[in-house]
């Protein structure tokens, strides 16, 4: 087996919201195709660092980025590239599915049809594969044309993510994806991140353990805009080293 | 001393004697203008055009400035719209990430708002005069335009605020420009709401008065083109009332009737169409209470925890 590879690595990153120092010298180098999950309690900071990594920052007044994100061997927070194009990279899933507001079948042909791809043909067949790919192809096929804000929450959230692999990302990032979900569509979402991983890199938000010790290869452990601890899942949750990490995982176990 | 019972008392009284004076003035204002124009209305006043002498009593109707006032406030409410849509979307999505600047806008186009339409129609008319132009149909709907932009930029840019973020970021993260995501996306989401906009915008182009009486000129026919002269309902009020005879005033109430009338259809639909819009918020609301409450739980289950951890820590 290779040694794996780093797919986003981040330097010394630091955020301010006005005066607030919300992540302080955040240093983690995210391993290709696995799934990493960022760990820690509200407000540690979590949202923050996965809106740097698409630059969705760019969208708040009043922040400030310093430190570089490196993928594929570019700054992309100083690249000179097309933001929209760093963005295509990655798909994102947020907390509540915001399903577009158009019907079914044009939120998965949305991406397609903005990179460019018009025909009809290709768009029916790559909707179809998309759908099937999050398992959602045989309850919503006679009902393309409904508006996808009829699917049940479950149901608009796993379209939320197959809408975010038709740009064809290499990167998957999730905030807190199922908190918003009943346990059975959160299964489901998780099973999804294991299918995906071996030909996505996943970077997955989350504040239940038990959830990230079901899926994280990559464990990043916050605490109040600090990395307390990281590591491979095994060496984290059995042989954590901070103190600060023995009682978070010992409190939400017990 | 006063006690609790009185002081709600005293409350009810103010309250219950304020809805009646805005009730009781309401039913005085419609009440007056049915009786006086109600007996005067006629297919004859709607049909017709003032015939000779038709200010002194004679017959004919005020067709010309039922149809100039429509021509009016149609044109002027469609140069108001294709500014005020693209400036509103340019607000909630090109300067999205720029609070301080979109607070000086808002407030701006605050002040426009209340500034007296009279003053909008002297500033029509000093334009008018600077290119030359006289009296007409064209000067009346850009003046109107303008004392309508601000308003309908604010009635979109109310609802254009509450436009989730999530959506917002979901559409950038897709790679859409952005155009796109104001014009495929964010749009697409607020169409209901910029028809309300639209229609309230309308309503208040079609009963401004002071904004026209400078600009618009007023002619007995309908005119054929935008650089005629044209008549219009609030002016035909104003000048028919200011008659001495009777049944020229009675004929003034007549056309305020009308005006009411056209204002009252148009909100109607502004109400049915943004109560459409409600019901489909208002689901929208419920399922994010739903999802929100789901959401509340666990996070309590886990301060909980959390609260736990901390007690077993010291
Ligand atoms: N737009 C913002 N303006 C000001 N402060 C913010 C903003 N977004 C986040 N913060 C602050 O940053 C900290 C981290 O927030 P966030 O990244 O949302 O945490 P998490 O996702 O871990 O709950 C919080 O303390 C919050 O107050
Ligand atoms: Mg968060």
């Amino acid at each position: 087996m290779k040694a794996t590879e780093t797919e986003i690595k981040i330097n010394n990153l630091n955020v301010f919201h006005g005066n607030h120092h919300t992540l302080k010298n955040i240093n983690i180098e995210i391993p290709k195709q696995k799934i990493t999950v960022i760990l820690g309690s509200s407000g540690c900071g979590k949202t923050t660092l996965l809106k740097c990594l698409n630059r969705l920052t760019d969208l708040y007044s009043n922040i400030k980025v310093n430190g570089e994100i490196i993928i594929n061997g570019e700054d992309i927070l100083h690249s000179k590239e097309d933001i929209t194009n760093i963005r295509r990279k990655m798909g994102l899933l947020s907390q509540m599915p915001y399903p577009l507001p158009m019907n079914i079948y044009n939120n998965i042909a949305y991406g397609l049809k903005i990179s460019g791809r018009k025909k009809k043909k290709y768009l029916n067949k790559r909707v179809e594969y998309y759908l099937k790919q999050i398992n959602l192809w045989e309850e919503v096929k006679d009902r393309l044309k409904d508006p996808a804000s009829s699917l049940s929450l479950g149901q608009q959230q796993r379209l939320c993510l197959a809408r975010g692999l038709t740009v064809d990302p290499n990167i998957i990032l999730a905030d807190e994806p199922t908190s918003a979900l009943d346990p059975v569509s959160s299964n489901a979402i998780e099973e999804l991140f294991l299918n995906l991983k071996q030909h996505y890199t996943t970077v997955l938000v989350t504040h239940t353990l038990r959830q990230a010790k079901r899926i994280a290869d990559y464990v990043v452990f916050m605490y109040l805009g600090e990395i307390i601890e990281q590591g491979p899942a095994d060496e984290f949750f059995n042989n954590p080293k901070m103190e600060k990490t023995k009682s978070y995982l010992r409190g939400t176990s017990n | 001393m006063m006690t609790k019972k009185t002081e709600e008392n005293i409350f009810k009284v103010l309250m219950v004697l304020s809805t009646s004076i805005i009730i009781c003035g309401f039913l005085l204002i419609m009440g007056s203008v049915l009786i006086k124009g109600l007996p005067t209305l006629s297919i004859e006043m709607l049909t017709e055009v003032p015939q000779g002498g038709y200010y002194f009593g004679k017959g004919g109707g005020i067709l010309n400035a039922i149809v100039g006032s429509l021509y009016l406030s149609l044109g002027a409410t469609f140069l108001a719209f294709i500014v005020a849509l693209p400036v509103s979307l340019f607000m909630n999505v090109y300067l999205i990430n720029k609070n301080k600047l979109l607070n000086v806008i808002r407030y701006l186009l605050d002040l426009l708002w209340g500034v007296p339409s009279i003053v909008y129609g002297a500033f029509g008319f000093i334009i008018m005069v600077y290119f030359g132009l006289r009296t007409s149909l064209l000067a009346g709907i850009i003046t109107v335009a303008l004392f309508v932009i601000p308003i309908m930029i604010r009635a979109m840019d109310e609802v254009f605020k509450t436009v989730p973020r999530g959506l917002i970021e979901v559409a950038f993260s897709l790679g859409s420009t952005k155009s796109e995501t104001a014009f495929k996306v964010f749009f697409k989401q607020v169409i209901p709401s910029v028809v309300t906009a639209v229609l309230l915008s309308f309503g208040r182009a079609i009963g401004d008065a002071a904004s026209i009486l400078f600009t618009t000129g007023y002619t007995d026919s309908i005119p054929t083109s935008l650089l005629e002269p044209t008549a219009t309902l609030p002016l035909a009020v104003f000048f028919q009332l200011s008659s001495p005879i009777p049944e020229v005033q009675n004929r003034a109430y007549a056309s305020a009737l009308v005006l009411i009338l056209i204002i009252l259809i148009i909100s109607l639909l502004a109400r049915i169409i943004s109560n459409k819009n409600n019901l489909k918020k208002f689901n929208i609301k419920n399922a994010v209470n739903k999802r929100f409450i789901y959401y509340k739980n666990i996070r309590n289950n886990y301060n909980l925890s959390y609260k736990k951890r901390r007690k077993s820590q010291q």
